[in-house]
């Protein structure tokens, strides 16, 4: 393998019954930073079946060039199928960088694919930079959000990185960008599909994407109960673009669905205002939430963890604040 | 049928302590236990075993110290656990632990590997996959059910962000394991004496089928450059008022950042 022949960076767009995910067009954003320090190009890899007219789009949120694979093979995601169909574009293309949502189907990709091509992948990155020698540096976190760790991967190429949903921001859509529209045709080796998809069944568990949301009334082991959570819908109700979320405690007792976790093993979000209800701020919920625009922590126990992490800080019972808090809000939003 | 399940031994990171100073972990006191998702592929192994009468056969890769969760593997019903520790594996990344543990499974008779997700230590859930790959087997990934005809079928329920998948594979293959999925059984007092008297068997580096080369640091094409604890965000005003005042202070932040 010569170094010098790897070039430019690659996004895997995510693609789920067609619609592109919206982790694909965070990593297109935070490549056409990366281009930047770099001097590259930012190509999207995009593969499905009949699915090149959305192109445009992805070259209009940041691509520069998109690569297109377009074969029934790869309708449905499957392990197989899909390495290797991009184990091929590496080869024919080799970037310097390849980078992956860290989702159900990114994490399943990725080590695959960085296996097959003996190179390293670093994780569910939350921090990615170009260093002074046009190395790819990923920061992650580790032992449950504790320590962040640097990795570097300077010999083998691609440098492959894995970022979680809604970790990097999508730049404005752009409709003057212009770039070019590849096609590129893999071959498969049918004899080593060994999966069989039987059924995909999307649950309707009022699965909401609490990531997209703009406000998030979170609640924890405080609120106590469905009642509790209950107060806080109807706080969420009268705030434009609020949904509840909630602590991983909540979801284990059953009163929220995993869907509104945030945390470690939820999902990471950064809205422009997280009210933590009872929340005591355990580290692995931190990680979830800190980048959040602005913070507000309302908790009996002042001594909570949560608070070091707020904006405002309030030491008081959250089953009395939140109800006055929603009428009053109520009445500031319909002045 | 023989079944082999990838284990591994994590501090446990609920109570683990950063030392402020240097930056650093402490590990003192810290207990270490078998990683809860590995637990739960046990637990779906032996529910193998008390079906079919499945072998079961747990390996681990790390210090003389992971006899530890050996023996609670052995405690729950394990029949055979082997121990991959040499200090030529010291410094693997997750491509170099999963070449590893693919040179000792090569040496084995299996139809089934199960491995948790992901351990709660790196949570990169990328050496079970990696060791896929290595095998040339199929994999299913974040399984949270396996319905086994007896024969060869694994019908797999898969859980995604939208809902869950049905999957079908064939014998051999890999499946990773949700720990919300299966609760592992409790270690027995019977099988907790048998467990000490229970032979771990500890491999080298020699008894492997791989290159040596590919092994430990040199075969880990990801290095860490450092590692600090996260900055410390500077922490807001805290009021500890009555609930009349704290609605007036949220009202009056809110506000001023536009919020409402």
């Amino acid at each position: 393998m010569e170094k010098s022949d790897y070039k430019n960076i690659h996004v895997f767009v995510e693609q789920r019954d067609g619609v592109i995910q919206s982790v694909a067009l965070e990593l297109l954003g935070k490549a056409h930073e990366l281009s930047a320090d770099l001097h590259e190009k930012v190509v999207a890899v995009l593969a499905g079946y009949q699915i090149k007219d959305q192109a445009q789009m992805l070259i209009e949120y940041g691509a520069d060039e998109v690569i297109c694979m377009d074969a029934p093979e790869l309708k449905d995601y499957l392990t197989e199928q899909y390495t290797q169909a991009i184990y091929q574009l590496v080869m024919e293309y080799k970037p310097s960088i390849m980078l992956i949502g860290a989702s159900t189907i990114g994490r399943d990709l990725a080590p695959r694919l960085a296996c097959r091509l003996n190179t390293g992948l670093t994780a569910d990155c939350t921090k990615l930079e170009i260093t002074e020698d046009m190395q790819l540096a990923s920061t992650r976190p580790a032992f449950g959000g504790n320590l962040m760790a640097t990795i570097l991967n300077t010999e083998h190429r691609p440098q492959m990185s894995t970022v979680r949903p809604g970790v990097m921001q999508k730049m404005a859509r752009d409709n003057s960008r212009k770039g070019d529209i590849i096609d590129f045709k893999p071959t498969f080796d049918e004899s080593k599909f060994k999966v069989r998809l039987v059924k995909n069944v999307k649950e309707d568990k009022g699965v909401v994407d609490i990531t997209d949301a703009k406000i998030l009334i979170s609640g924890g082991r405080g609120v106590g109960n469905k009642a509790g959570f209950d107060k806080l819908q109807a706080l969420a109700d009268v705030l434009p673009g609020a949904e509840v979320s909630s602590s991983r405690a909540m979801v284990d007792a059953g009163i929220i669905d995993h869907c509104r976790q945030v945390g470690q093993t939820g999902k990471t979000v950064r809205p422009n205002l997280y009210m933590a209800c009872g929340i005591s701020g355990a580290i692995q919920h931190l990680a979830g939430m800190e980048e959040s625009d602005l913070i507000i922590a309302i908790n009996k126990d002042k001594f909570a963890p949560i608070f070091g992490v707020a904006d405002l800080g309030i030491v008081c019972d959250l089953n009395k604040v939140v109800p006055l808090l929603t009428t009053r809000l109520a009445k500031e939003i319909e002045k | 049928m023989n079944i082999i399940v990838t284990i591994k031994q994590v501090p446990n990171t609920n109570v683990i302590k950063i030392n402020p100073v240097t930056g650093t972990l402490i590990r003192d006191g810290v207990p270490s236990i078998l990683n809860p998702d590995d637990a739960s592929a046990l637990e779906m192994a032996l529910q193998l075993k008390d079906k079919f009468g499945a072998h079961v056969t747990v390996i681990t890769m790390g210090p003389p110290q992971a006899d530890a969760i050996c023996r609670e593997a052995f405690a729950m019903g394990a029949d055979r656990a082997i121990l991959l520790s040499d200090r030529k594996f010291a410094g693997a990344d997750t491509l170099a632990t999963s070449y590893a543990l693919s040179g000792a499974i090569k040496t084995l008779d299996y139809d089934l590997i199960l491995a948790g997700r992901q351990a709660i230590d790196g949570d990169t859930a990328q050496t079970p996959v990696s060791l896929a790959q290595h095998l040339d087997l199929p994999q299913v990934t974040y399984a949270t059910n396996l319905d086994y005809d007896g024969q060869k079928l694994c019908t797999v329920t898969k859980e995604t962000e939208e809902g869950y998948q049905i999957l079908e594979v064939e014998t051999p293959c890999v499946l990773t394991v949700l720990s919300s999925a299966i609760k592992p059984r409790y270690m027995t007092v019977k099988g907790i004496m048998e467990a000490y008297d229970k032979e771990v068997e500890v491999w080298g580096a020699d008894k492997l089928d791989v290159d040596p080369d590919r092994l430990g640091l040199s075969g880990s094409p990801t290095r860490v450059k450092k590692s600090f604890t996260k900055p410390q965000k500077q922490p807001g005003e805290v009021f500890e008022v009555d609930p009349e005042e704290a609605v007036e202070i949220i009202v009056k932040k809110l506000k001023e950042k536009h919020i409402i």
